[in-house]
């Protein structure tokens, strides 16, 4: 049944052995090092100032949304760190390895990269940044910020939320760990039929690249289904379906897109695994497999996936445009009608990441037709936003940047889209480092969307901003690293430089290759001054102290609740008037209005279980990796051992009391009060549609004191 | 703009302070039957994938399921599970009138019927490995065996949930927390069987009869 592998099995580890850990790499074993070392210390650290309790009770078990958004966020920037070094190192591979004169270290007849090890780079670059970077960015702001615009206590299920993170956590781990036990997939990060097959990849690569993808299909699918019941059920009263914020009804529509596209890669990865395993015939070049099922397989995955890392892009900047312009949303409902258009349109172009297989003129013109339809939708919310700053009272802060920056970025990725639409011109620049510049433009769109969201919402969830020198110091750095290395990739595209090569022969691109690598270094400088923008934010955080409403110019739901958010959201639900609810209340002088009376919440029990589930799918995708099959077993009978002792024991969940709640809200009332004697007090200013800019505003008090007005008004 | 269609800001309603939330159960069951969609789309993509892999070529001149699929066979697997669903929606009518027995008779008529089902399906399985349709056959011979114990695998679980169940009910009678199961695992026990339907129809006898 099972298939012989290649090179030692034993029954208790499995495939894997001593010599499968690669302590003679000159790269890998310094970083296997350093990792220990900081691993040596963060543990050490967390020891001494005996914060494992705390770590545990308020972070590793915790069911709050909020927190496990922060998380998630987390999570993804390092490993949009980690991805960024894979980046690093392609670049700087290339430029090294430049015509055969060029030298070779560690191994390498070119450059410092043996091909082996470079293709694992590169494979590990792409999926570490759509899937473990980009999506579980996303998924942490959606995690933090649907359930406060809607208006809810928490996401619809607290504990799969848990349940999400945790795998997601696992995937992370389990790519990680690739690095210094075995190797990593050599065949990009979609992975090619039959290369990945076990007869051509007969290391342990490929196995790890499809336990990571399954893994984190299995979180985001979870994920998703959190979210759109989130939105369908927990809206608070009054929020009508064309009352939700912007953001929000992009993260349903992009979530409409990942429950139903997920499966299909789980399929497509389990039926490889299937191959590898059991020796089937999918995606074999013989007995009857057909290698283009798997490509059609990946991409009815794949570009919907795409359009599910853009849609909540697109989202975030929905909401940073009308805060930092003073206005509402221009074409509020075309924004929604444009997204769930994209959504829709995304299973019908798969196929136009393939007009090279050969499909014949009518199948290839239907996916290119179907292709530049997507940029009707698109233009609608460019036009949208642009119609947005018209004569609108623009401040320039640092998330109003890169918003800006993403809007320009996404016209670049458009148009070099929409070229790539036309089957005529994408024969001529297949597989060419144009398509990669093309791709680059669209992904980092999502890049620059999110650092204008973590600036945007940073004071909701932590109370304070962020140094506003710093955060533009680094946009600026950012997109001038942008330019340097995307630039002259396409042009190196046109001149037919293909992707993934880990030796350019063609020694006239020199001083285009040499171009990208300084744009790498100002990549870099920007990393540094995103450290910077921590530190010096961090160090200053009382000075940065924000209220409710951290811009003054918000318009959603999310602000009308203390920042930092308390954990229980809202001490009272709030009762929804208005599309942009805040805008409407500043409007009319009542967004300082409290809730006069309290009663009891109901709030569901932290758990553990749902990290242990984690660790356990992690050691169930590593055994599965090194075939170890009692350890598959025993991990697997674990899950669901756990998860029917979970659903035994129920969460009856716990009671805040009407009584404490008003003490807590009164402290928060008084935090709030402190900090507004810094800031400027918003309420009443009737400039329609908006209130003033947070900036160079003169101080009044408090128009009204807390736990007054509310529903006798 | 959106203070047009808002109410007059002197009579509004700002807060809920009686708000009671959303229906658990109904919560539950919204979440549950979303994540059968899921489950639908994996189906969806292995019978794309089955599809794909039925043309003549695809069995690399081995036996097709022409030669190894036995209808008569396969029929009394369908009318097994389908009972199995109409015994599972009989218990399901006694928990509106409150009665316990009546529920667990009718998870144990529908598990004594899924066990029947996923036995003939193991039979099945060994004779086509006895007579050498196996997954390292052709492809084929691997999209018809994964797509059918895909879904045989959904019965197991199905199976061991049932069992779950039936220990619940009697341990904590009909709680929010019992009866929303129940009518997950309802909608799941149905889902599988309207699969087995496609898989029944589309695999078996269309393979047979082609």
């Amino acid at each position: 049944m099972l298939v012989q592998v290649p090179g030692g099995w034993n029954p208790l580890l499995g495939r894997l052995a001593i010599d499968q850990i690669p302590y003679t790499n000159p790269i890998l074993a310094p970083l296997f090092v350093a990792v220990v070392i900081g691993a040596v210390i963060i543990l050490g650290l967390i020891t001494y100032y005996h914060k494992w309790g705390y770590l545990w009770k308020e972070w590793l078990t915790t069911v709050d949304h909020k927190k496990l958004g922060v998380m998630y966020i987390i999570l993804g920037l390092v490993m949009l760190f980690r991805g960024f070094i894979d980046g690093l190192m392609i670049r700087t591979q290339q430029v090294w390895a430049n015509g055969p004169q060029s030298s070779g270290v560690f191994g390498a007849v070119h450059g410092y990269l043996t091909p082996f090890h470079f293709g694992q780079v590169y494979s590990a670059h792409g999926l570490i940044m759509i899937l473990l970077a980009a999506t579980p960015l996303l998924v942490g702001f959606m995690n933090i910020i649907v359930p406060l615009q809607v208006g809810a206590r928490d996401m619809a299920y607290p504990y799969l939320n848990a349940l999400g993170l945790w795998i997601t956590a696992a995937a992370v781990a389990l790519i990680m760990i690739s690095l210094f036990v075995g190797d990593f997939a050599h065949n990009g990060w979609f992975g090619y039929a039959p290369i990945f097959e076990l007869q051509y990849s007969p290391g342990v690569g490929v196995d790890y690249w499809i336990w990571t993808l399954e893994l984190t299909a299995l979180g985001t699918t979870l994920g998703g289904i959190n979210l759109i019941a989130t939105i369908v059920k927990m809206r608070a009263p009054g929020m009508t379906w064309f009352r939700l914020p912007i953001f929000t009804w992009a993260s349903l529509s992009a979530n409409i897109i990942a429950l139903t596209s997920f499966p299909a890669l789980q399929v497509a990865l389990f039926l490889v695994a299937c191959d590898r395993y059991l020796g089937s015939h999918f995606f074999t070049a013989g007995f009857g497999g057909n290698l283009m099922l798997y490509t059609n397989l990946f991409w009815i995955w794949g570009h919907p996936e795409v359009y599910f890392v853009i849609l909540p892009a697109f989202g975030m900047m929905s909401e940073i445009f009308p805060a930092f312009s003073e206005k509402p949303l221009f074409g509020y409902i075309t924004m929604v009608a444009a997204s769930f258009a994209i959504a829709g349109v995304s299973w019908l172009v798969w196929l136009h990441h393939f007009f090279t297989m050969g499909a014949g003129p009518d199948v290839n013109s239907f996916f290119s037709v179907a292709t530049m339809l997507v940029g009707i939708p698109t233009g609608v919310k460019v036009f949208n936003w642009a119609f947005t700053m018209y004569r609108g009272r623009i401040t320039y802060t640092a998330a109003m940047l890169w918003a800006i920056g993403a809007l320009f970025l996404l016209l670049v990725g458009g148009l070099t889209g929409m070229m790539l639409a036309i089957p005529a011109i994408n024969y001529m620049v297949h597989n060419s480092v144009f398509v990669i510049a093309h791709f680059h433009s669209m992904l980092l769109v999502i890049v620059y969307a999110i650092f204008g969201s973590v600036l945007f919402w940073f004071p909701k969830v932590f109370g304070f901003k962020l140094d506003e020198f710093w955060a533009k110091t680094m946009f600026w750095l950012f997109s001038a690293g942008s330019v340097l290395v995307f630039v002259p990739m396409y042009m190196l595209g046109f001149m037919g430089q293909t992707r993934r090569l880990d030796y350019v022969f063609n020694t006239a691109w020199h001083p285009y290759l040499v171009t990208e690598e300084i744009g790498i270094a100002v990549y870099c400088l920007s990393v540094a001054a995103f450290f910077v923008l921590l530190y010096v934010s961090i160090r200053d955080r009382v000075k940065n102290r924000v209220g409710q409403d951290a811009w003054g110019t918000s318009r959603s739901l999310e602000w009308l609740t203390h920042s930092p958010v308390p954990f229980y959201n809202f001490a009272v639900t709030p009762h929804v008037n208005a599309r942009d609810e805040l805008a409407w209340r500043r409007h009319n002088g009542i967004n300082e209005a409290q809730p006069t009376q309290y009663v009891d919440i109901h709030m569901p029990n932290n758990t553990g279980v749902a990290i242990y589930i984690g660790a356990l799918t992690f050691v169930l995708g590593f055994a599965l990796t090194w075939r170890m099959w009692w350890l598959c077993l025993l991990s697997l009978v674990a899950i669901i051992a756990l998860m029917i002792v979970r659903s035994w024991r129920g969460d009856p969940g716990y009671i805040i009391t009407a009584a404490e709640l008003e003490k807590m809200e009164r402290e928060a009332m008084q935090r709030q009060q402190q900090v507004e004697g810094h800031l400027p007090h918003h309420g009443g200013q009737a400039v329609p549609g908006g209130a003033m800019a947070y900036e160079g505003q003169k101080v009044s008090p408090l128009g009204t004191p807390p736990s007054s007005g509310g529903d006798h008004h | 703009m959106s203070a047009h269609d808002s109410p007059d800001p002197s009579k509004a309603v700002l807060w809920d302070t009686h708000y009671h939330g959303h229906d658990v159960i109904s919560t539950r069951s919204f979440g549950y039957f979303l994540y059968l969609l899921s489950d639908g789309m994996l189906f969806a993509t292995l019978f794309a994938a089955y599809g794909v892999l039925s043309y003549s070529h695809s069995y690399f001149n081995g036996q097709t399921p022409a030669d190894f699929v036995h209808p008569w066979y396969t029929f009394t697997q369908t009318v097994a599970l389908f009972l199995s669903v109409l015994a599972y929606g009989m218990g399901m009518s006694a928990v509106k009138k409150g009665n316990k027995a009546g529920l667990m008779n009718g998870l144990i008529a529908a598990f004594v019927l899924g066990v029947i089902f996923l036995g003939l399906d193991i039979h099945d399985m060994m004779d086509l490995a006895a007579h050498g349709v196996t997954v390292q056959t052709s492809g084929g011979a691997s999209a018809f065996i994964v797509l059918t114990q895909v879904h045989a695998a959904h019965i197991f679980f199905g199976l061991l949930w049932i069992l779950v169940m039936m220990a619940q009910v009697a341990a904590k009678g009909f709680t929010t927390d019992t009866v929303g199961r129940l009518l997950s695992l309802r909608m799941f026990w149905h889902l599988q069987a309207i699969i087995w339907v496609f898989v029944f129809v589309f695999v078996y006898l269309w393979g047979y009869m082609s």
